[in-house]
């Protein structure tokens, strides 16, 4: 009898705590969640959410509300995140490398920490891609770098932002090639492609959007990334013209650090799903789709904070 | 010429006149409510534009652009709050007009004007698109500095009497746009170590602050309406229609200047509405028999400041079809949802998808004669509601949505601390003099001037002197000049009536 009991006992304990996990995991996701980007409407990070938007809503079954809180190039959003965000998955906000390491190193007060949070995925990559005036002397990057060396500071490199990936990859350029060019920044990727048309520098480094957008109208020398960008095949990489040279952005969601983990993992399934529906129509605009999680996201600010630590204190004493 | 038919037999269905009608009404009153900017509008919309077709979401959105841009204006000159930015230029002589009980008038003037704003626009961009592009290019930084100190000039004009607190006012400006990370430098500033300041003052928090909050503080103190109570349309609203499209028309040198200034100002990337309709105003201004009335109600600083904004709109278009350059922050999400759809801007977008391109330019045409219907009868329905409700209804409501709109703008209550903290400040800076205007001016240039400035000064480290640099060529040469010319216009009358060398400035000044 007491066997029996007992049986019984562990089978409705049994039943009750799998019926309960049941239960827990079909909750989520039951009310709206809201997707915060940290920059303004239009750029590329935004371009993306609303990419995602309808498929995030199809696949969780909720809405999906992207809301913008831009400021001081993503820092106000994020501070305000790790501050007082409800670790529950209904709140979760859109990530990007290098700012969230570069940030913290740069200013004393950015109000937020690079690992203070939990990041579910890095969705996408833009590498950097250094293009030039279509009338430039400069037809390939060994043209660029040996220019450079004769004339120090005079090749002029314009990017979007300060210590920005854009700024970072001009940065490590610089160190691996031996050359010192000038680094101008611009506000956004918006003035760039003027500066380029209009000669206003010699070069810029920015997003391989940017490079497939301007393959017609200005010269594409290298990109930074492992291998080349399907939308611009004849670009060579960094690396085949022999810089080791792989950065640009990282483009990924994060939730607040204590999320249950069954959350986090409904949330990873349903990007990556996302990201497979979503390929056709990013790929072409020179995106690199990728399904970094868990313990690769923290390979990846492991390498990266190893790649930009130095060069952002050489910065920093330098100011 | 093919591909123009077709293009516009593919928006004169009913389907496609209805979205453009709806998108104009929708963006009229977005652009209407301070804090709802016309980038905003355009944000909001987007997701919307998903389950259309691409021409019809293109349609939809060149409506809500042009109706936001107009839109603001309605609460520029009723309420002295410019909806949008680029409405900044239209309180001058609107609002004044409004407490003479011309408020219609200045509508349907602003009305008039856009309407014939955006249609140049857009023919600017159907016409001429590749020639203008190359204009585009033109504007390095060392050229952005001198559009930008040409702007500021315009605080003398704007000081209405006193030129020192009109500097003061400039200066004070400049200096809240510095709050907040550096655009060149990244470094952190003003923040007193207070992380969400690292966001800085945007302009329509201030904006906002410094033009709504002072109006709705003297609205209560004096205990009325700013405006008449009995403000009676004389004659009707079709005859203030008549009489102020008589007054466009047969003088349109005014209405022609401020469209070319508009469509000049609408290609450098940066610059954007607001800087158009500024510049327009001071121009015609400058220009006008009379210019001491200006300020003052007349009517010609409201068809300059709405006509060149809404030039704009389709004008802003020609570097961002053609080279994929915004030329204002709201085509920024134009170019997503281009890109969204494949197509990426250039000469291409003119030729392989030319129904396409050419079916939004014109819809943007067919959007601005629709304000004309939308506007005066909006615009009736609006002056109705604001002239009729008592002001202790109406000061509490504004007071509200402005909250609600400053809010929304960022999410952000710190930017509700912002406006109310600088509405309180210009409330009392107006009583001694200092006008929101400058200040305004100096937030939107002082940004700009900065990063012209640091960029050249960058590009130039390895000349003999950096300095030179900003006069390097004939276009740089030119705006300096006129910015020498501009600045001389201004102080020279004052210094001369001083020294009592020129009798006629010195009665001029007098009688102002």
């Amino acid at each position: 009898m007491t066997f029996t009991y007992k049986t019984l006992t562990m089978a409705v304990t049994a039943v009750a705590a799998m019926g309960l996990a049941g239960l827990a995991q079909a909750e989520y996701p039951e009310e709206p969640i809201t997707y915060t980007i940290p920059f303004d409407p239009g750029g590329e990070s935004d371009v993306t959410a609303r990419f995602q938007e309808p498929h995030l809503e199809e696949i969780l079954g909720t809405d999906v509300n992207v809301t913008h809180r831009p400021g001081g190039g993503g820092a106000v959003a994020w501070s305000e995140f790790q501050n007082s965000a409800a670790p529950d998955g209904y709140e979760m906000i859109g990530v990007n490398i290098p700012h969230i390491i570069a940030q913290p190193i740069m200013r004393s007060n950015a109000g937020f920490e690079t690992d203070n949070w939990k990041i579910v995925t890095f969705f996408h990559f833009t590498p950097n891609a250094l293009i030039v005036p279509k009338e430039s002397p400069f037809d390939t990057l060994d043209d660029l770098v040996a220019y450079a060396k004769e004339n120090p500071q005079a090749v002029t490199l314009g990017g979007s932002g300060t210590y920005s990936a854009n700024h970072l990859g001009v940065l490590r350029l610089e160190r691996e090639a031996g050359i010192d060019v000038t680094y101008i920044p611009f506000t956004g990727t918006g003035p760039l492609p003027a500066a380029v048309q209009g000669n206003h520098v010699s070069g810029i480094f920015n997003y391989s959007m940017l490079g497939v957008q301007m393959q017609d109208s200005a010269k594409v020398l290298a990109v930074a990334s492992e291998e080349r960008v399907p939308a611009m095949p004849d670009v060579p990489t960094f690396k085949e013209l022999g810089y080791d040279i792989v950065g640009g952005a990282y483009r990924g969601v994060a939730v607040p650090k204590d999320t249950p983990t069954a959350v986090v993992d409904r949330l990873e399934e349903a990007f990556a799903e996302t990201n497979r529906r979503i390929t056709d129509k990013q790929e072409p605009l020179g995106f690199v789709m990728t399904y970094i999680t868990d313990d690769e996201v923290d390979q990846v600010i492991q390498d990266l904070e190893e790649a930009y630590q130095p060069i952002l204190e050489d910065a920093q004493t330098q100011q | 010429m093919e591909m123009f038919v077709e293009a516009l037999l593919s928006i004169l269905t009913l389907e496609g006149l209805v979205t453009i009608l709806v998108g104009v009404t929708a963006g009229l009153f977005i652009g209407a409510l301070p804090g709802l900017t016309a980038t905003m509008a355009l944000a909001v919309l987007l997701p919307f534009t998903f389950t259309m077709s691409p021409l019809q979401g293109l349609m939809a959105l060149g409506a809500v652009y042009m109706g936001a841009i107009y839109g603001g204006a309605f609460t520029a000159i009723l309420i002295n709050t410019p909806g949008t930015p680029s409405s900044i230029a239209t309180t001058f002589d609107g609002f004044p007009m409004a407490r003479q009980g011309r408020a219609y008038e200045a509508l349907a003037a602003a009305t008039i004007a856009s309407v014939v704003g955006g249609i140049v626009g857009v023919a600017f961009l159907l016409l001429l698109a590749p020639p203008l592009a190359r204009l585009a290019v033109v504007f390095g930084p060392a050229e952005m500095f001198w559009v930008a100190m040409l702007g500021l000039t315009l605080v003398a004009s704007l000081a209405g009497g006193s030129l020192l607190k009109g500097l003061m006012g400039g200066c004070i400006g400049i200096l809240l746009s510095t709050i907040g990370v550096s655009p060149i430098g990244g470094e952190t500033r003003f923040i007193f170590d207070f992380p969400p300041l690292q966001g800085g003052i945007v302009l329509i928090v201030a904006l906002i602050g410094l033009f709504v909050v002072p109006e709705l503080l003297s609205m209560a103190a004096q205990g009325h309406g700013s405006l008449k109570e009995s403000n009676k349309l004389e004659g009707g609203a079709l005859a203030s229609i008549r009489k102020m499209g008589r007054h466009i028309f047969l003088r349109p040198t005014n209405l022609i200047r401020s469209c070319l200034i508009g469509q000049i100002i609408a290609i450098i990337p940066g610059a954007g509405g607001n800087v158009t309709s500024l510049v327009a105003y001071n121009e015609a201004k400058r220009f006008s028999s009379d210019p001491s009335s200006f300020g003052k109600g007349n009517v010609d600083g409201v068809i300059a400041s709405e006509s060149s904004n809404n030039v704009m709109v389709a004008g802003s278009m020609v570097p961002l079809l053609t080279l994929g350059i915004p030329g204002a922050p709201p085509d920024a999400i134009i170019l997503g949802v281009l890109l969204m759809h494949g197509l990426r801007p250039g000469l291409d977008l003119f030729t392989e998808t030319g129904v396409l391109t050419n079916g939004f330019i014109l819809s943007m045409g067919f959007a601005a004669i629709m304000l004309l219907p939308v506007g005066l009868l909006g615009g009736r329905l609006i002056h109705r509601v604001v002239i009729k409700t008592p002001f202790y209804f109406l000061l509490p409501t504004i007071a509200m949505v402005t909250i609600l709109g400053t809010y929304a703008l960022r999410n952000s209550l710190l930017d509700v601390g912002i406006m109310l903290i600088l509405g309180v400040a210009g409330y009392f800076l107006r009583l001694i003099g200092i006008h929101a205007a400058p200040i305004v001016l100096g937030m939107i240039l002082g940004g700009i001037a900065e990063q012209g400035y640091v960029q050249t000064m960058l590009a130039a480290v390895v000349d003999p002197i950096p300095w030179l640099r900003l006069v390097d060529n004939t276009l740089s040469k030119v705006l300096a000049v006129l910015v020498l010319i501009s600045a001389a216009t201004a102080l020279l009358p004052g210094w001369l009536a001083r020294k009592g060398l020129l009798e006629k400035a010195g009665s001029e000044e007098e009688t102002s």
